[in-house]
């Protein structure tokens, strides 16, 4: 291998370490295709149950969006892993990487969910309320429907903005993409190639997945 | 077969109804006219339990729908409650209000399936009857975007219709349409309300409509009924100051 090459770029280091790097994107994905799914889910169930503002309840969701976000998602990271534990609950990094990105981008998605079901006619729940259609029924037949076309666009641009944070968990030691190319850099002591590529896969993934987003944005002014 | 009794509803410091108490028959066609914020629809609004009363009570088919018996005392309405007693009405909106993620099929068997708990295939064959009603049995698998305003009001009617209700509620149903889809409708309603013996009622500004389609004109003005008569005598020699400046600005306009 070619550690003590001093030219500014190896080509043959830059190939040889591409495996590892891959391997480390696969995790990168997973963690933001299962951290978007808790994020798209229960930012759905945050908007649902305070749209019904219930007492109580609504001010304990209110009081925790707030909380998730004025800290800083590492804050929360960090809470999750080194804190939960003292109480009992201890989460592999992996797990914690899902949860902690998942329930931040939770308290977006949910922003996102209400403008939605909020520019949905108020025409439609009276037609709905009208025909004495049950309240899940109103949710899942009538707005939700209406609903989640319009903010498809909105989720897409935080899913990739999400898979751009997954690099803080190496944190906790989650062997993402950074991580892994950092620790290439450190047994070889070339840094350009692992940060080089690392960055170029992002970009490669992160420019296609946000076209398709603009695309369906466009898609959806024009309906 | 609706009684309201001493009806008030207030939208904040504005008061919209005032010790408002009125009945109507079963199979009456009641139509309520009056000038804009006299209070008519939320008349309707308060039937279809869009509003809640502020105080008074409103029955239908002789059973409380903003309240209910508990013990022996009366209590606001609940959830439930409600919408037993609601799925004896109907209501068709001015803005049609048809489901656009539905195709018209879809918007008629919602309902009666989900609702009424009608198989599949009975909802159909309503639908399709109800649809031939209204003239559009052949725009059954359109969606509502592809119809014109007309069109989307008859299959709201069909909608409506669809629950078999018992009370028709009828919000200024033609006044979003354009102005040569209007007979259409309102021959529509002349021709469901011969047939039938739903209760309906009515709020228009259509006063050729009001004359023809109703047993009974009542007019608003301040949040109460100031004149409640047959439309021969309303449209002719109303009592009222008021009821004669009203429909003078209305038939002149």
């Amino acid at each position: 291998m070619a550690a003590g090459s001093t030219s500014l770029w190896d080509w043959d280091y830059a190939f040889s370490i591409i495996p590892d790097l891959l391997k480390a994107l696969l995790t990168t994905i997973e963690i933001t295709v299962l951290g978007s799914a808790v994020a798209f889910v229960l930012g759905l169930v945050i908007a649902v149950v305070r749209r019904a503002r219930i007492p109580v309840v609504d001010q304990v969701l209110w009081a925790l969006v707030e909380v998730i976000r004025s800290t800083p998602l590492l804050v929360q990271i960090f809470f999750l892993f080194f804190v939960l534990p003292r109480f009992g609950l201890t989460l592999s990094a992996f797990v914690v990487g899902v949860t902690a990105l998942g329930v931040h981008y939770a308290t977006y998605t949910s922003e996102v969910y209400r403008a939605g079901i909020d520019a949905v006619p108020k025409g439609q729940w009276e037609a709905a309320t009208a025909l004495s259609l049950p309240r899940s029924r109103v949710w899942t037949g009538v707005i939700l429907p209406q609903a989640i076309p319009r903010v498809l666009p909105a989720l897409g641009n935080y899913a990739i903005s999400m898979f751009k944070e997954v690099p803080l968990l190496l944190a906790i030691g989650v062997v993402e993409v950074v991580n892994a190319g950092r620790e290439l850099g450190s047994e070889t002591f070339r840094f350009t190639e692992p940060y080089t590529i690392a960055g170029v896969l992002f970009l490669v993934l992160s420019y296609p997945a946000s076209m398709l987003v603009r695309r369906l944005e466009r898609r959806a002014a024009v309906r | 077969m609706i009684t309201f009794d001493a009806v008030e509803k207030r939208f904040g410091d504005n008061v919209v109804l005032r010790e408002l108490s009125f009945d109507v028959a079963p199979g009456e066609h009641v139509t309520l006219i009056g000038p804009s914020g006299s209070g008519k629809t939320t008349i309707l609004r308060l039937l279809m339990t869009l509003e809640k009363v502020n105080s008074g009570t409103i029955s239908v088919a002789g059973r409380y729908l903003s309240h209910m018996v508990k013990g022996d005392k009366l209590v606001p309405s609940d959830e439930k409650y409600c919408r037993e007693v609601r799925m004896r009405i109907g209501m068709v909106f001015q803005q049609f209000n048809l489901f656009p993620n539905m195709t018209v099929r879809g918007n008629l068997i919602e309902a009666p399936t989900r609702v009424l708990g009608l198989s599949k295939d009975e909802a159909n064959a309503r639908a399709q009857d109800l649809l031939d009603l209204v003239g559009l049995g052949e725009k059954i698998d359109a969606h509502p975007t592809q119809l014109s305003g007309g069109q989307q009001q008859r299959v709201a009617i069909a909608r409506a219709l669809a629950m078999r209700p018992d009370v028709l509620l009828l919000d200024e149903v033609t006044s979003a349409l354009d102005p040569e889809l209007v007979a259409g409708v309102l021959k529509l309603l002349r021709d469901i309300g011969e047939s039938t013996d739903i209760t309906i009622l009515c709020v228009t500004h259509e006063m050729g409509f009001a004359r023809d389609f109703s047993d009974r004109v009542m007019m608003f003005d301040g949040g109460r009924v100031i004149e409640d008569a047959p439309p021969e005598k309303i449209f002719s020699d109303p009592d009222h100051r008021r009821t004669q400046d009203f429909l003078q600005a209305v038939l002149n306009h």
